[in-house]
């Protein structure tokens, strides 16, 4: 059941397209995120949803039912906004509060509300102190608790965690996906963090200048990428022009490889994606594909190698060391080749 | 002594003398500025009707301003209209600098530049053409044309000391109650409103303080029986020579000032706090 539906939304400011017909269907209790980069129009599309932005033309349906002249205040959908928007006037418990005040709820219920939602966020103890005293970990949860607190059907997340450092960043993933398998609520989540993307969703959108690119789980985006962009998006990738000259067979880089596509056009000009960890470093003699050592990276985990050769630039990541300037040959498996029609 | 600290001395006691001009000269110009209000406040203690010889000390003055019906109508009219215009320019004020607010740039800085015009343009033109306003609309002079005159030059002053307040809001506070479910007017009144709170209250001190202090305006359009402080002094200067005149003017310039002092203390208070919060958000 689609709990959300985008049809054919269309909308320009001052004359740029920034939207360009996109159609979306967002399931119930789902965790779906909007990735791409900056200035692609994830905003927009989450205003859109939660009633802030008029479309210029297209549909937004709510369990199946045309919302598009419904305010924000009648909407089953809350938000978490991009800078948190806490109202500064108000200590941590009244802005969470805020939502039950407006219904009028009675006194008793508000503060056992509250109490839950502080729980849920770890903020128990904060009642009292005001917005502005609040590291920026601790006053995004106090915006996630606000909006949740009337219990939506659909929570919108404007990048959430962008303004936090890396190790609190990672906590806020693990505890805003279990906040979301608990409460059973939509997250409709927006980042241009390809790494958070893939973590914590249960289906990517990937946009890019107003369009959507491709929908699916993170492995199918991550694993059978449409196009060259969705490819260097989500995470780094070689691109390689080639052709298929039939199936399970691709010419580039002056060799013909085995691959596992087909159903390309005979001799049709084709991108072929090679992830940086399915490549191999092995000795150069015997290699088809190898060049010169250009640069070497210590990532932690990793090497990443920058090898020149074959009219290519290859970025290979491997725990093997490689010196700058010594010749390497790089191998790789049928099923790493990934396929893809030019954009 | 060595020749180098002979000028060095030299130069320090050019910086003395120079330092010393310097606060001469502004001590000059506040005596230049507040002598006549204070030879003013002297003689309404004078025991005399005389302006010139001091005669020994007295608040009979300031005793005789309250039996002066005249007198005390005026400040009767002065306090009734000062409240009420202020009241009502600050309601009227505030919902514009609101409307302003959520207008495009351009439109914006058009209002703005019309709402300046009458604060820097002579008092003498706006009153004379709220005169003829009134006039040609049949209205007679009165405390209503006077209590419409002090609103319209009021609403600029509430405008102006409201909107930088609105400018520092973060723009997404009032989609954020809406989000929450708060009705536009609820969320106006639950979240906009504590946010421009002082801009607010000072707005209405300035209107107020402007009301009272006013004279050019309220001459061209108050009637006979509707006269304010201002104009009822003015009107004694040209009949009787009392000293109840010095009483009264050192009442209403302590009231003005006391007014003003507060009025800036929340302006410059008000200044320091958003400077504060934008370092915090970077
Ligand atoms: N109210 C507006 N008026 C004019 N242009 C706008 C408005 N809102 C968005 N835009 C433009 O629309 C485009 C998409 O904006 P949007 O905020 O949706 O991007 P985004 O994907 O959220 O980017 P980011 O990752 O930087 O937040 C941008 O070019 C932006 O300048
Ligand atoms: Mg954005």
């Amino acid at each position: 059941m689609d709990v959300i539906s985008l049809r054919n939304i269309s909308i320009s400011f001052d004359g740029e397209p920034v939207l360009k017909s996109i159609s979306l269907n967002i399931r119930d209790k789902e965790f779906i995120t909007l990735l791409g980069p900056s200035g692609c129009g994830k905003t927009t599309t989450l205003r859109i949803i939660g009633g802030f932005t008029k479309p210029d033309r297209g549909d937004v349906f709510f369990d199946g039912q045309r919302i598009n002249g419904l305010p924000p205040y009648k909407r089953h959908v809350n938000t978490v906004f991009q800078r948190y928007a806490l109202f500064p006037h108000l200590n941590v418990f009244e802005n969470i509060a805020f939502g039950l005040r407006i219904t009028k709820t009675p006194e008793k219920v508000v503060r056992q509300k509250v109490g839950e939602m502080l729980s849920l966020v770890n903020l128990s103890g904060f009642e009292k102190r005001q917005s502005g005293a609040l590291s920026g970990g601790q006053q995004q949860r106090v915006a996630i608790a606000r909006a949740l607190i009337n219990k939506p059907r659909v929570l919108l997340l404007d990048e959430p965690l962008g303004a936090l450092d890396l190790k609190l960043r990672k906590e806020m993933q693990g505890e805003l996906k279990n906040i979301q398998k608990r409460s059973g609520i939509t997250f409709i989540y927006v980042t241009h963090d390809q790494e958070e993307a893939l973590t914590m969703s249960d289906t990517v959108v990937v946009m890019n200048a107003g369009e959507i690119l491709q929908v699916g789980t993170p492995e199918d985006i991550y694993n059978e990428p449409r196009n060259a962009f969705v490819a260097d998006f989500i995470g780094e990738s070689n691109i390689i022009p080639g052709v298929m000259p039939a199936d399970f067979a691709v010419d580039f880089c002056g060799g013909r490889f085995e691959c596992v596509d087909k159903g390309f056009e005979k001799d049709e000009p084709v991108d072929i994606v090679l992830r940086p960890e399915d490549l191999t470093l092995i000795e150069a003699g015997n290699a088809r594909i190898h060049g010169v050592v250009r640069s070497v990276t210590f990532k932690g985990v990793h090497y990443e190698i920058i090898i020149e050769g074959m009219g290519c630039m290859w970025t290979v990541h491997s725990t093997d060391y490689a010196a700058v300037g010594t010749e390497a040959g790089l191998e790789f498996e049928p099923f790493d080749i990934h396929i893809m029609h030019k954009s | 002594m060595a020749p180098e600290k002979l000028v060095r001395r030299f130069w320090e006691s050019i910086r003395h003398i120079k330092t010393f001009i310097y606060r001469f000269y502004v001590w000059l110009v506040l005596v230049f500025f507040y002598a006549p209000i204070f030879v003013l406040m002297v003689f309404s203690f004078n025991n005399s009707k005389s302006r010139t010889v001091w005669l020994g000390f007295t608040f009979d003055w300031y005793l005789q301003l309250f039996k002066d019906e005249t007198i005390m109508h005026s400040v009767y009219v002065t306090l009734v209209v000062a409240v009420l215009a202020a009241l009502l320019s600050t309601v009227l004020g505030t919902a514009a600098a609101i409307g302003i607010a959520g207008m495009g740039k351009r439109q914006r800085a058009l209002i703005m530049n019309v709402t300046y015009i009458p604060v820097l343009s002579p008092e003498i033109i706006t009153g004379v053409s709220i005169m003829l306003l009134f006039v040609w609309s049949g209205l007679k002079l009165g405390m209503l044309t006077l209590l419409l005159a002090h609103i319209s030059f009021d609403v600029p002053f509430v405008i102006l000391s409201v909107s930088p307040k609105l400018r520092q809001l973060d723009p997404h506070l009032f989609e954020a109650a809406l989000d929450l479910g708060a009705k536009p007017m609820s969320a106006m009144r639950k979240v906009i409103l504590p946010q421009i709170w002082p801009g607010v209250i000072t707005g209405m001190l300035m209107a107020f303080t402007l009301s009272v202090d006013d004279f050019v305006i309220s001459y061209f359009t108050s009637g006979p029986t509707s006269q304010t402080l201002s104009i009822t002094i003015y009107a004694m200067t040209r009949k009787r020579v009392s000293p109840e005149i010095n009483a009264l003017s050192t009442l209403l310039f302590i009231v003005v000032l006391t007014l003003l002092v507060i009025v800036n203390l929340r302006q410059s208070r008000d200044n320091k706090q958003p400077q504060r919060k934008e370092e915090d958000v970077r």
